[in-house]
């Protein structure tokens, strides 16, 4: 019978697949990136924050090449510049002389030059190539227990303030007159957003860190209809993004980050479809 | 202190140019106050100012301690990206028991949008909406930042006769910055004409005699006013709600 040969054959594939200590690794650091992402891209969308999150990811480089110098780790290194430049780039955008949006850029670009120039010395070995799109085999052990780490602050920073954050978002005025203060609010969703940063860094990779955030929010707006649920789905998403792009991109040597984000964007689109038809029923 | 907030001499300046200069203002209990003025008068910021999300250069302003604050936007800044259904809304970050969130859903009629998105609301349900959650927590004084701005005629009509409704059936007092002056005629005790500065102050047919209040909105403005004025008096004795039919 071909169906119990095409059945034998899956068995071992995912035997082959599951036993591989690499992938394993690259799937359960994924996961860590979905779990924070979904919860985190919903607040990128709902606060047209993706330029913002990309100019964060932008400055990474730089603080992986100071992570490096210092002997401080790429982690720390990361975690430490991008909350810097995030923190610059919230004091930019009370200006109002030049818009928001050409203040990140120029401050964005000038970090991934600054970055591309440091990591450039010679001391430095950094394949430039797994940072730009991700490598689930640099992933270690030890990398997973950090990131865990950062998952963990990342959803208790977010859950214990959910409220007042969606508060801020909705209204920043409406937000004062319950007496919360959007600046300390906006300062911690930097923060979240640079730890993102860091974490994704290795799976996804900084080009597309910011599709991260937002592909898996932005398809599961359609589908839902409160704050709440758009979290829950769009992290869904992500994690099925995650297990299914890594396996892509082990089965067909691929680059991890571009395959998870090539199925989210297929499922992206997939929802946008369903959304229509639903509309029309 | 008998006035429920005060705000005394309020000075306030960015990047150089005086946007409040020296403005005195009391909210009393009962009071309905209405701020007019020319666009950048400085009218947000005052109430900015009176709710203490701005601290102002100098000047002092004093709340009753305890005193509760119903704070009415003009507009939400994002409505459209998050999906929100419109009790959450309401209730999101407040203080409030069952039978106040009963109270306020029935005065401001919006029993049978509860369960809509906040995204496809009409102007006019959105600002009932809005109206609601600035009543929740039984307030004191109830602040509006032009309330109607974004609605039809017919709709801004609708709300200030909801709005007068309110007034009178609970104790509380309105600060409202409006442009809408001749449709809040019959509820406001008090115009307070602001052009950084409080050109004039007081009744509303004292304001449209008054010759800072001619100079800066010109005498049409103050005859429709006294028109209106005349029309909806003698109209209010005979019945209550008549604010919509004597629009001619």
């Amino acid at each position: 019978m071909p169906t119990k040969k095409i059945m034998k054959k899956i068995t071992i594939h995912l035997e082959k697949i599951i036993t591989d200590p690499f992938i394993i690794r690259g799937i359960i650091a994924g996961i860590a990136v979905a779990l924070v992402s979904g919860l985190v891209g919903c607040f990128v969308v709902w606060r047209r924050l993706s330029y913002y999150g990309e100019s964060i990811a932008h400055s990474s480089l730089l603080g992986a090449g100071i992570g490096i110098l210092l002997g401080i780790g790429i982690n720390f290194g990361v975690v430490f510049v991008c909350l810097i430049f995030g923190i610059l780039f919230l004091w930019l955008q009370q200006s109002k002389s030049l818009s928001s949006d050409t203040l990140l850029g120029v401050i964005a670009h000038f970090a991934l030059a600054i970055g591309i120039i440091v990591i450039s010395f010679n001391k430095i070995k950094i394949d430039l190539h797994a940072f730009l799109f991700g490598d689930i085999l640099t992933v270690s052990s030890a990398d997973i227990l950090g990131m865990y780490i950062g998952v963990i602050i990342a959803i208790t920073l977010i859950l214990s303030n959910w409220s007042s954050l969606v508060l801020v978002t909705l209204d920043e005025d409406l937000a004062k007159s319950e007496g919360i203060n959007p600046l300390y609010v906006n300062v911690l969703l930097t923060t979240i957003m640079t730890i993102v940063v860091a974490l994704s860094l290795q799976i996804i990779g900084l080009l597309l860190i910011t599709a991260m955030l937002i592909i898996p929010a932005a398809t599961a707006r359609r589908l839902v209809n409160s704050p709440e649920a758009m979290v829950i789905v769009s992290t869904v998403i992500g994690i099925f993004s995650v297990i299914f792009g890594i396996y892509l991109s082990v089965e067909m040597d691929l680059p991890s980050g571009p395959s998870i984000v090539v199925v989210g964007s297929i499922l992206f689109f997939l929802s946008h479809m369903f959304g229509i038809f639903l509309k029309k029923e | 202190m008998n006035s429920l907030i005060s705000a005394t001499d309020v000075n306030v300046s960015k990047s150089g140019k005086t946007i409040l200069k020296d403005v005195s203002i009391q909210i009393n209990k009962n009071d309905f106050i209405t701020i007019i003025g020319p666009n950048g008068a400085g009218k947000s910021m005052l109430l900015k100012c009176i709710m203490g999300f701005y601290q102002p250069n100098s000047g002092i302003i004093k709340r009753k301690p305890n005193l509760k604050l119903g704070y009415m936007p003009q507009n939400l800044d994002i409505i459209k990206t998050i999906p929100i259904k419109v009790q959450k809304f309401i209730t999101l970050k407040k203080k409030f028991d069952k039978i106040s969130l009963q109270k306020v859903i029935l005065e401001t009629q919006i029993e049978n949008i509860l369960d809509k998105q906040l995204t496809i609301l009409s102007g006019g349900e959105m600002q009932r909406v809005l109206l609601a959650r600035s009543l929740l927590n039984n307030p004191d004084v109830l602040i509006l930042d032009e309330p109607a701005q974004n609605l039809d005629v017919s709709g801004q009509m609708h709300f200030y006769k909801l709005l007068q409704k309110i007034y009178s059936k609970r104790e509380l007092s309105i600060l409202m910055v409006s442009h809408d002056l001749h449709l809040v005629m019959v509820s406001t005790k008090q115009v307070i004409c602001l052009s950084n500065h409080i050109c004039c102050c007081g009744q509303p047919q004292q304001i449209a005699n008054d010759p800072e209040f001619l100079s800066m909105f010109g005498k049409d403005m103050a005859e429709v006013m006294a028109v209106y004025q005349h029309a909806n008096k003698e109209n209010y004795e005979k019945n209550n709600n008549s604010l919509g039919e004597n629009h001619h």
